[in-house]
């Protein structure tokens, strides 16, 4: 067992540290209710999709044709909180509730960024959804959105199945 | 005061509040912000066939389904108690575009004429239901997250492979929601 996982270069750890996700995570051990927080967060997430609209099939729209501002405002203020609060981190050596040292991988860069960038930006303006609100639109009441949710899980699917096809 | 609550909630406020999730979940445990790959994790622990792409300890990221599992009760929640009683408000240039494709329902977040159980035996309702999650979820693993991995939690961190990514989503989006989405919705 790896005593730092910084220094692991696994191939299960590369497979990891090529997606966008968490490849830096807590080395203690905790039992399972210790999710419930992450649950918790999620929920507060959902709410503010909802009630700010986010998971608006028009409010997507309007972004894209530039009709409103909304959108853009949401995710660019929610870009310089994230990025203030990353600088605060990292200036005040801020550790997680465990005591635990914050350590945020950079990201490689790959040509998938752009061209799965585009198929997802596609996708996007159909379903007026991105992932999260997938979530929400379904807790909403949109049922049928299972379907684009599975369809998505589909997706992801064949990409890893070719992913070796494809430009990188 | 309720009525505040129930009413749609403006960009300054929730934006922001998007934004604390990033320091959130890197306090409460070193994790970042994504929400696309747990359609990974799905695929890894349900799906996983022989693809490498699938073989690794899905369980170590069970945090990130408790969250997305967060997400999808906070929306039946807002929905449920805090719902917007009027209908959305929609830009009246959109509401005359999508007016000539028969879209005029505007009482809910996703339009019930488009999105449907019906509309998925229609040749336009397919499109949009099935073809347009598969480009979300087929899009966001190549690309190696969506607005939140990418757009919100990347750029906070600076990173540039993130603003390529995301520079490129809304590329995507332009080009579909301006010159091809038009020709589907008329299907």
């Amino acid at each position: 067992m790896q005593t730092n996982e910084l220094l692991d270069t696994s191939p299960e750890f590369e497979a990891r540290a090529l997606d966008a996700m968490c490849v830096n995570e807590s080395q203690l051990e905790h039992k399972w209710y210790h999710n419930i927080k992450y649950l918790l967060v999620g929920l507060g997430f959902g709410i503010i999709f909802v009630k700010a609209e986010i998971i608006s099939w028009f409010r997507i729209q309007e972004m894209f044709r530039l009709q409103s501002f909304h959108m853009y405002g949401i995710i660019g203020s929610a870009v310089v909180v994230g990025m203030i609060s990353v600088w605060l981190i990292k200036r005040f050596n801020i550790k997680t509730i465990y005591g635990e040292k914050i350590i945020i991988h950079p990201k490689e860069f790959n040509k998938g960024q752009i061209y799965g960038g585009l198929i997802f930006g596609l996708g996007w303006a159909i379903t007026g959804a991105c992932p999260g609100p997938l979530y929400a639109q379904i807790g909403s009441g949109a049922t049928v959105i299972i379907i684009t949710l599975l369809s998505a899980i589909a997706g992801t699917w064949v990409y890893g199945k070719f992913r070796s096809k494809l430009p990188h | 005061m309720f009525e505040f609550i129930t009413q749609p909630w403006p960009w300054y406020v929730a934006g922001p509040l998007i934004g604390l999730t990033v320091p959130t979940l890197l306090i409460i445990g070193n994790k970042t912000f994504g929400i696309s790959s747990s359609m990974r994790h799905v695929c890894a622990a349900c799906i996983p066939g022989d693809i490498p792409f699938f073989k690794y300890d899905w369980k170590k990221e069970i945090w990130n389904l408790f969250f997305v599992l967060g997400v999808f009760f906070g929306g039946m929640i807002a929905m449920q108690l805090l719902a917007n009683p009027n209908p959305v408000v929609v830009n009246p240039t959109l509401a005359k575009e999508l007016a000539t494709y028969g879209i005029t329902d505007f009482q809910g977040l996703v339009p019930s004429q488009l999105f449907n159980w019906d509309s998925l035996l229609s040749l336009r309702g397919f499109i949009m239901i099935v073809f347009g999650g598969f480009l979300v979820g087929f899009g966001t693993r190549y690309a190696g997250g969506c607005t939140s991995g990418h757009a919100i939690m990347g750029l906070s961190a600076l990173q540039w492979p993130s603003l390529i990514a995301t520079c490129c989503f809304m590329l995507g989006g332009f080009l579909m929601a301006n010159f091809i989405l038009p020709l589907i919705m008329q299907l």
